[in-house]
């Protein structure tokens, strides 16, 4: 049972009546993998619709709820039109000024999100059934069972960043620019053939994902294993191979490098030599400060503080990467101290 | 020879028995023979029927562009000493899945024709055929002399129609198999090559899957002495690579294995020892699964290196950026967007010779955005890279100013095929259509032989490109144009055009009829999605008989929509073997 007071709802919200509903199908969940996507779906698309009234969230990219829905149409075109008075180094399909309120929604309702999974994942770490236990112990060989709900809990998670988990990946590319005049049939969420992309290109690129989602099946030392990583107010994600490092220094340096052009507020892209010194060391501090926490989310859906457990444990379990704020992490150390005992 | 039995002169007057005598066929036909351009040999043919034939009795190559254009029958009626065929089947866009599957352009017939009246058939060179195990092993037992296989985009085949070939193919110099639709079961087919066989000068199986039999393989490299192209799959390691590199000191091209290993700092000096002994590799590839750690093995041989493929190969800017300080001879380069600008920056500022840029993007459907290359990328690379004439560039976004500025820093281009991966969008920072970038590059370039067109685009695109495009043979173009006037331009204005492809755009029937006399004088033309009536595909293929006229329908769309075309011009009458899908009006 839940101890934490619902304050914080899943949009921030001191009142809601569609989280409760959520949480409960969440612990619904819990107990089996019998909690079909169904039953998810349709209280996650509650809590959207709420979420779109409040908040004007959406999925990536995407722009206010006024827009039409097809999944990044409103991308493209005139659409982006006022949102383009920014640097140069934004990309013109992803306008900051939206993007931003999606991240910072993002993270109000991951956080919440997290704390409503607690609710029914930490808790019930303590006082878990035996079916529980069966699944904590076996954490790094998933069954189908545990798909589904691992499938389920991320979607809670990550709704807000990207409906969809890594490894489902479909040719999800917009159809055409509702503001063209064009005659294609009507208009299809996924468009065959594009990008013009050989086949053979595009099955031996995905069969390189497949490896990574394969790669905790024992196959150590082949194959790569590409994780995203993203960082709350950058405009774009990155990828990066697990495989090339073999501790967390190399890792976070790595990271570092990546992303030094991101400090706080400031989107640049450009990085001068000078700067990119500066802004380096200024993002170690930030990561080893306060400031960043450096987050993965597991095989389970979880959101765990990367550092807690060893290397190799990590690199088979870690599906994703976040540099999360600091103030948004707070809940998540307890919690994977409590996975790492279960493991042990 | 046979000639002077075949020959059948009518008789000529005095004056012109003179003329002929002084020239005999004989020496026509060793002075032709000499011609190896396909272009030329039409041209020649052209002249007078006493050419004419002797054009046909000396060519001993054939490119069929379209293998519908034309028939077996007639091929080998007027040809009868080919010993190399390069065929090409599908309309490229099958590539792209656009094309039914069972949609013909299968080998076998031609086979079959081949095998009675070219059975000194020496190389075979096919593109988007269809072909089967048993036309490989029909092939494997018919042609005593057959020397070379290149198969590229081809589909239908296992690796045990590769075994027949292994096995039975005694002359085999070339054997190139490149992204096909291949099954691949097992690795076994390697084996197949008998003990005594050491003709073998190229072979790639970079593409298939399956394990080999590398004590097999080392074998055979070690007793192939004029093995010259070695491009292996990702099951060869790398201390495998190492003990081949070794045998094959001659190399020119490389793929390599997997470069990915635990390993020790001993073996990586090795690794570089083996590299060093190939003198002679200029083309590499392969790299699949490249850990930054053992690049710099490869540094040294990176000198002499003029081209080098790492499309499949997702390396970072920095590795990548390092690398590529030691490639200053470069002229041909395929990455992968992985690198972003910062690594083109690098080709730019190392890679002085660079002709050609191709770069692939790694997560082409990946709903999030991932950075990739931007145009930034792109214009680094043409102030660095004067001599750039051929760019495929796959990339998220790109301005008109780009654009101009690429190509007033590389006037030269012949192939400029950008694809701004977003149907439909503008110039990121001033939100105008890309009319500009092309008109730029058309007004630019001369040369341009080949144009892929991307991003948002009015009819203007095309009214540049029918006024300045003057030696344009291929143009691509996917969700752009505004009325049948874009496609019109085109048709009107393009003299050399040969291939014309459209997919998602919104010309009509006014459009495709507007090119009624031109299709003739083109090898074929796609539409596909665009607003064109079956109707209006009647008519067409009413007014012109020698053209082809097929449609392909898709399921549950209106009847009267031609939802797929693809015409093209055919001395050999409709086909015979479309599947049902597939209508020949």
């Amino acid at each position: 049972m839940s101890t934490t007071p619902l304050e914080h709802d899943y949009i921030g919200l001191s009142e809601s009546s569609s989280v409760p509903r959520s949480s409960d199908k969440l612990s619904y969940s819990s107990s089996s993998s019998s909690c079909t996507e169904e039953n998810y779906t349709s209280s996650n698309k509650a809590c959207l619709n709420f979420k779109e009234t409040e908040l004007r969230l959406g999925l990536p990219g995407s722009q206010s709820p006024g827009r039409k829905p097809s999944h990044g149409l409103s991308l493209f075109g005139k659409d982006i039109e006022n949102n383009n008075s920014n640097s140069n180094n934004t990309n013109g399909y992803a306008a900051p000024s939206p993007l931003k309120s999606l991240v910072s929604g993002a993270k109000r309702g991951f956080s919440d999100a997290l704390d409503g999974a607690s609710r029914n994942w930490g808790l019930s770490i303590n006082g878990k059934p035996d079916a529980e236990l069966g699944k904590g112990a076996v954490l790094y060989s998933p069954r189908g069972g545990l798909d589904d709900k691992c499938k389920i809990v991320k979607e809670v998670d990550v709704l807000p960043l990207s409906p969809k988990p890594v490894q489902e990946k479909k040719n999800q590319v917009p159809a055409l620019n509702e503001n063209e005049p064009t005659s294609a049939p009507a208009a299809k969420a996924q468009v065959v053939g594009w990008p013009p992309i050989r086949s053979f290109r595009k099955n031996t690129m995905a069969s390189n994902l497949v490896k990574n989602n394969d790669a905790a099946e024992g196959k150590s030392g082949s194959g790569c294993l590409y994780v995203k990583v993203s960082m709350d107010g950058a405009p774009y994600l990155r990828k990066v191979d697990l495989k090339i490092y073999s501790n967390y220094m190399e890792l976070s340096s790595a990271l570092e490098k990546m992303f030094s052009c991101f400090t706080i507020g400031q989107c640049d892209s450009h990085g001068l030599p000078g700067q990119d010194g500066l802004s380096e060391s200024r993002l170690m501090d930030l990561l080893h400060g306060s400031e960043y926490v450096l987050t993965y989310e597991d095989r389970d859906g979880d959101w765990m503080l990367v550092g807690d457990v060893p290397w190799d444990m990590f690199t088979e379990t870690c599906r994703r990467l976040r540099i999360m704020k600091g103030s948004e992490a707070i809940g998540l150390a307890p919690r994977a101290m409590e996975k790492c005992k279960n493991r042990t | 020879m046979e000639s002077e039995s075949k020959r059948k002169k009518e008789s000529p007057n005095t004056a012109e028995l003179a003329v002929t005598a002084s020239f005999p066929d004989e020496v026509l036909e060793i002075v032709l023979s000499l011609l190896t351009s396909h272009r030329d040999r039409s041209s020649v043919s052209l002249v007078c029927k006493d050419w004419y034939h002797a054009e046909r009795w000396s060519r001993t190559q054939v490119f069929i562009g379209n293998c519908y254009s034309v028939s077996p029958e007639i091929l080998t009626r007027r040809f009868p000493n080919i010993r190399s065929v390069t065929l090409k089947g599908k309309p490229r866009f099958s590539d792209f899945n656009l094309v039914p599957p069972n949609w013909g352009a299968d080998i076998h017939a031609w086979l079959v024709a081949f095998a009675a009246k070219y059975p000194f058939l020496e190389e075979l060179r096919l593109k988007r055929m269809a072909v089967s195990d048993e036309s490989l092993e029909f092939l494997a037992s018919n042609f005593p002399n057959f020397k070379l296989l290149s198969l590229l985009s081809c589909d239908g085949f296992s690796t045990d129609g590769l075994a027949a070939i292994a096995t039975h193919c005694k002359n085999l110099t070339e054997l190139d198999i490149q992204e096909n639709g291949i099954e691949d079961s097992s690795g076994s087919w390697l084996s197949c090559f008998p003990e005594s066989f050491t003709s073998l000068e190229v072979l790639n199986f970079a593409n298939l899957t399956s394990e080999v039999n590398t004590d097999a393989l080392e074998r055979l490299v070690s007793r192939c002495k004029s093995l010259k192209v070695l491009k292996v799959n990702k099951s060869i390691s790398l201390e495998q690579l190492q003990r081949l590199l070794f045998r094959a000191p001659q190399l020119e091209e490389l793929g390599t294995g997997s470069f990915l290993q635990d390993l020790t700092a001993r073996p990586y000096a090795d690794l570089e020892s083996a590299f060093n002994n190939c003198k002679n590799i200029h083309t590499l590839s392969g790299l699949w699964e490249a850990v930054p750690l053992y690049l710099p093995a490869l540094y040294n041989s990176c000198a002499n290196l003029t081209f080098l493929n790492l499309s499949y190969t997702a390396l970072q800017s920095g590795e990548f950026a390092k690398l590529v300080v030691h490639c200053p001879r470069l002229r041909r380069l395929w990455v992968l967007d992985t690198v972003e600008d910062k690594g083109l920056e690098a080709v730019g500022s190392n890679c002085p010779l660079l002709e050609e840029l191709r770069v692939f993007p790694a997560d082409p459907f990946d709903e999030e955005i991932i950075h990739g290359v931007t145009e930034e990328g792109f214009v680094a690379v043409s102030f660095g890279c004067r001599r750039l004439h051929y760019v495929l560039y796959f990339c998220w976004q790109m301005t008109n100013a780009a654009v101009a500025t690429i190509v007033q820093n590389c006037p030269n281009f012949t192939h400029f095929r950008l694809c701004i991966m977003t149907p439909g969008l503008p110039d990121y920072l001033t939100n105008e259509p890309m009319d500009e970038a092309f008109g730029a590059v058309v007004k630019t370039c001369s040369k341009l032989q080949r144009l892929s067109v991307s991003g948002l685009l009015t009819d203007l695109t095309f009214e540049y490109i029918g006024k300045y495009a003057k030696n344009l043979e291929t143009l691509s173009v996917a969700f752009a144009g505004r009325s049948d006037r874009g496609m019109q331009c085109v048709l009107e204005g393009c003299p050399k055009l040969r291939k014309l492809e459209i997919r998602d755009c919104p010309f009509g029937n006014e459009a495709l009829l507007s090119g009624l006399e031109k299709y003739e004088s083109m090898r074929s033309l796609w539409m596909s999605a665009c607003n064109v009536t079956m109707n209006a595909c009647r008519r067409l293929a009413k007014q012109m008989p020698r053209l082809n006229v097929e449609v392909m329908k898709e399921d549950g769309s209106d009847d009267s929509q031609a939802d797929k075309v693809y015409i093209y011009r055919t001395v050999a009458g409709p086909r015979r073997d479309a599947p049902p899908s597939v209508l020949t009006l």
